[in-house]
């Protein structure tokens, strides 16, 4: 059925792609897309235009609230002004939602807003495993899935409306008709293996913004190959002129000086997938960042020597990723793409800014290799 | 396009069952003495319920991205379980209300409830007296007048001066419609003096008169009249609140522009009063759905759905202030307080704490009271008259400030002066900063000057900058902006390409921009 209001849906969609009325792009917020993580809640990125206004700025003037607290404690529930728009919702439709939902129905959405393709499983492990998901309610069941929420509920509604309910005395006893249990549907799934091997650039030109950057988008990446894969692992390796592999945490931290060798990186990588990733079980994304500023020209050769031959015959996909910095040459980009133009298994990908993340993701992860 | 002569792309009649129940409620209502035009219910499903909401409730609007903007979020919204729209009810003579149709008995009937004392408050309070009851037409009016701009100049290009006019949208008199205004004795006086006096003549015998004020000294006479008459002249003589309307009536523009500009002003108008009685609006309209569903309406049965509902409804997410809850709560306390005779000066001259706990004069007056009440007020004044101590205390009610060494927001007080202070001063300008036309020819060349009343917060100054510049376009010569930024008077300026802040010297003369 079509609405009057496509047309509008439409235009906004295209605003927010960048086909038309560039200039009202600069308004757009949330394109920051993990806002917070408390727990498994997740800041849903809607992207929202704002129309200017004249309206009041940072030292916002406060409110009016209810509920307990002394003079001094902290107010739930209120947004931090710092993290931007902040109006205290007397405005419709400028707020961001936040949502608790999980991680993979977050995937779902983001395979849906960035239209990105499921990835086919490659390989040999292809063994159906079964998965039981609690998804509905259901009349019978065992006791040990009984909802004792919806049940009470029950309960409480036929003792009510039989009369045997009173005010003073409120007991609610459950029979068996209302009870409710949870019920599952069971899903098969294919079982299989990919490990993601994350390599990232920490010479002295990365910097915090390069590397948030490189969060960001690790992030995301994480979290689609997760979506795709029963199990996934992740190594960890970072390299100036020479590379070692880390653990997560450090990965994200480490900030060191010194020049730029990504042969090292690259051999660590090939390393480890000698040694414990069979390429014949495993379903293999390397992904590089860097600001692409190499020390020479001769390891240059060496890596593209080292991927040809080796690493990309092994893998799914290679991705490498350069993100603009003020100090890096950003001539390995182009070094790849000289070797690698027509190479399908080799996903080049350049992030200019952090407004260019997504598009960026949709590079590297849109050929659902 | 949608046929003209349906409301809805797939307009559905009520069922049987809901018609019947429509004039069930109605009954109901009307016995309380409610004061209703007719309603209309349509059955919607939640695409279309969702599409009516970004369009303000209305079927047909003018073509813009925004709507499409906001029909996603709630499209989403729902989907991810965050909010689910329960009643929309537009003001217009007959009101129009709409009905999600996998809603069970009990939402149907709450929500009907609901919007009988919604109609009820448009019909009767005053500040709704002015809107147009038309207002159906006039959307699908504004909505083909936009249209045929956009066949004539191009989707881009309308659509970027619709985005001009909305970012000036907040900039109107909501108090307009209310009163006429007298234009003041001096513009009266100025007037009467450009009538009367020719150019000052020289005292002269009739037969010498041509000697004495010849031709050429009654020009120039002429001359500086008019020169004096143009630095005195001030225009406008007094602040004008309604920027769109000023603009409107004196921008540089093409026609196509000023009708949209109209447009927009038009729109604003009419939702303006809904925003100037939110609290009291859906107060009263929970009032009546607690009253009608708690006393008459509903079955044992759909009891804990409806307290399950209900109390989603007013619930207060920690921290903060639900219109609805304080609406419900201070009719409430009204109704309370007249009915025991809590009011007049016996009432407030008694200091006497144990005989006040226990006051009941059995007045009776409670109902006859909230009826006064929805007619009369407005949220400010609503808020200014009944808010009292005791019912800040009851009610729990702070007022909160931004730590900015701890990064979050901290309570601030609960003294009942505070509250009130701070909760009229929100209600007055509702996030809308103060903003009025001070003088139409800046720098003596025709350029316009606004200024902001500043109070105590600053604007944020990256989008006063976007928004002076529509002024700028719209009225077609520069624009200027009086305010306050880090405890100093500044002026913004846009010439339309470019923006500059000038910081005033407090003591010194200003200092004009070079």
């Amino acid at each position: 059925m079509s609405l009057n209001i496509d047309n509008d849906i439409h235009r906004f969609k295209q605003i927010v792609r960048g086909k038309v009325r560039r200039d009202l792009r600069k308004y757009m917020s949330s394109t920051e897309m993990i806002g917070k993580e408390k727990g498994r809640a997740v800041r849903v990125p809607l992207p929202q235009i704002g129309i200017p206004r004249f309206r009041y700025g940072k030292n916002d003037t406060g409110g009016i609230g209810q509920g307990d607290g002394e003079k001094g404690d902290a107010v739930d529930g209120q947004t931090d002004p710092a993290q931007g728009q902040g109006q205290a919702g007397n405005q419709p439709g400028e707020h961001v939602l936040e949502a608790e939902i999980t991680l993979e129905e977050l995937a779902e959405i983001m395979g849906e807003e960035l239209e990105l393709p499921r990835i086919e499983p490659k390989g040999k492990k292809q063994i159906k495993a079964e998965r039981d998901r609690y998804t509905g309610i259901s009349r019978v069941g065992p006791e040990s899935l009984r909802h004792t929420r919806r049940t009470f509920r029950e309960a409480l509604k036929r003792q009510i409306a039989s009369g045997t309910w009173s005010p003073s005395n409120p007991r609610i006893i459950p029979i068996r008709d209302d009870k409710r249990y949870r019920s599952w549907t069971t899903k098969a799934e294919p079982q299989s293996s990919a490990v993601i091997i994350y390599m990232m650039d920490v010479s002295g030109s990365m910097g915090r913004e390069q590397k948030e950057i490189v969060r960001l988008e690790a992030f995301w990446i994480d979290l689609w190959l997760q979506h795709n894969y029963k199990n996934v692992q992740n190594r960890f390796i970072i390299h100036d002129a020479a590379a070692r592999e880390v653990d997560r945490d450090t990965f994200f931290r480490t900030r060191e000086s010194g020049g730029t060798l990504i042969s090292s990186a690259y051999q660590l990588c090939w390393e480890i997938i000698q040694s414990d990733y069979p390429p014949s079980e495993w379903n293999i994304y390397p992904f590089h960042f860097s600001d692409g500023d190499n020390w020479s020209k001769a390891d240059t050769e060496k890596c593209l020597a080292l991927l040809k031959q080796q690493m990309v015959p092994a893998v799914n996909q290679f991705s490498y990723a350069q993100v603009d910095s003020d100090y890096g040459s950003g001539q390995f980009y182009d070094d790849m793409q000289g070797a690698f133009a027509d190479d399908e298994r080799v996903t080049l990908s350049r992030i200019p800014d952090r407004d260019h993340i997504m598009d960026s993701i949709k590079e590297l992860l849109g050929k659902g290799r | 396009m949608a046929n003209d002569s349906t409301f809805l792309h797939s307009r559905r009649g009520l069922p049987q069952e809901l018609v019947e129940t429509q004039r069930w409620i109605e009954g109901v209502a009307r016995a309380y003495g409610l004061d209703f035009c007719d309603t209309i219910f349509e059955m919607c499903d939640w695409e279309e319920i969702n599409m009516l909401a970004a369009y303000g409730g209305f079927p047909t609007r003018y073509p813009h991205w925004r709507f499409g903007m906001e029909y996603i979020s709630l499209d989403k919204g729902y989907e991810y379980g965050l909010q689910k729209i329960y009643e929309m009810v537009i003001n217009t003579r007959p009101s129009y209300a709409y009905l999600l149709d996998n809603n069970t008995m009990m939402d149907q009937k709450l929500v009907m409830a609901h919007v009988f004392g919604h109609v009820d408050f448009f019909t009767n309070n005053a500040w709704f007296a002015h809107t147009n009851r038309r207002m159906l037409d006039q959307m699908a009016n504004h909505a083909t007048r936009v249209r045929r701009h956009i066949n004539a100049q191009g989707q881009d290009t309308v659509e970027h001066f619709i985005d001009m006019c909305l970012s000036l949208e907040n900039l109107i008199d909501p108090y307009l419609p209310h009163i006429r205004r007298e234009r003041s004795e001096i513009e009266r006086q100025r007037e009467a003096d450009r009538q009367t006096s020719g150019p000052a003549k020289m005292p002269a015998k009739q037969y010498m008169d041509k000697y004495i004020n010849p031709p050429e000294f009654l020009e120039q006479q002429r001359q500086r009249q008019v020169d004096r008459q143009q630095q005195q002249t001030h225009f406008p003589v007094e602040p004008v609140r309604d920027v769109l309307g000023f603009l409107l009536k004196h921008g540089r523009m093409k026609p196509w522009q000023s009708d949209i500009l109209s447009i927009i002003r038009d729109e604003a108008m009419y939702f303006a009063p809904q925003g100037q009685t939110k609290i009291m609006n859906e107060g009263w309209a929970c009032y009546w759905h607690t009253t009608m569903m708690t006393r008459d309406l509903l079955t044992d049965a759909e009891v804990i759905d409806y307290a399950d509902h209900h109390s989603g409804t007013v619930s207060m997410r920690p921290g903060q202030l639900n219109p609805y809850k304080l609406g419900l709560e201070l009719y409430r306390d009204i109704e309370d307080r007249w009915n025991k005779g809590r009011f007049g000066k016996d009432w407030l001259d008694c200091k006497d704490v144990a005989v006040k706990r226990d006051w009941d004069t059995g007045a009776g007056l409670g109902r006859q009271k909230i009826f006064e009440v929805r007619k009369t007020h407005n949220d400010v004044t609503f808020v200014d008259e009944f808010l009292t101590e005791h019912f800040v205390r009851e009610q729990g009610i702070f007022t909160y400030e931004y730590d900015k060494t701890a990064h979050h927001f901290v309570v601030d007080s609960r003294e009942f002066a505070d509250v009130k202070h701070k909760l009229l001063l929100m209600l007055a300008t509702r996030g809308n900063p103060r903003i009025e036309v001070t003088d139409a020819n800046h720098g003596n060349h025709g350029e316009l000057e606004l200024t902001h009343h500043h109070e105590g917060v600053d604007l944020q100054l990256q989008w006063a900058k976007q928004a002076l510049g529509s002024v700028a376009q719209i009225w077609g010569r520069g624009a200027h902006l009086r305010t306050r930024v880090d405890d100093g008077d500044v002026i913004l300026h846009h010439d339309g390409d470019h923006f500059t802040i000038e910081k005033l010297t407090k003591a010194g003369p200003k200092q004009e921009k070079t």
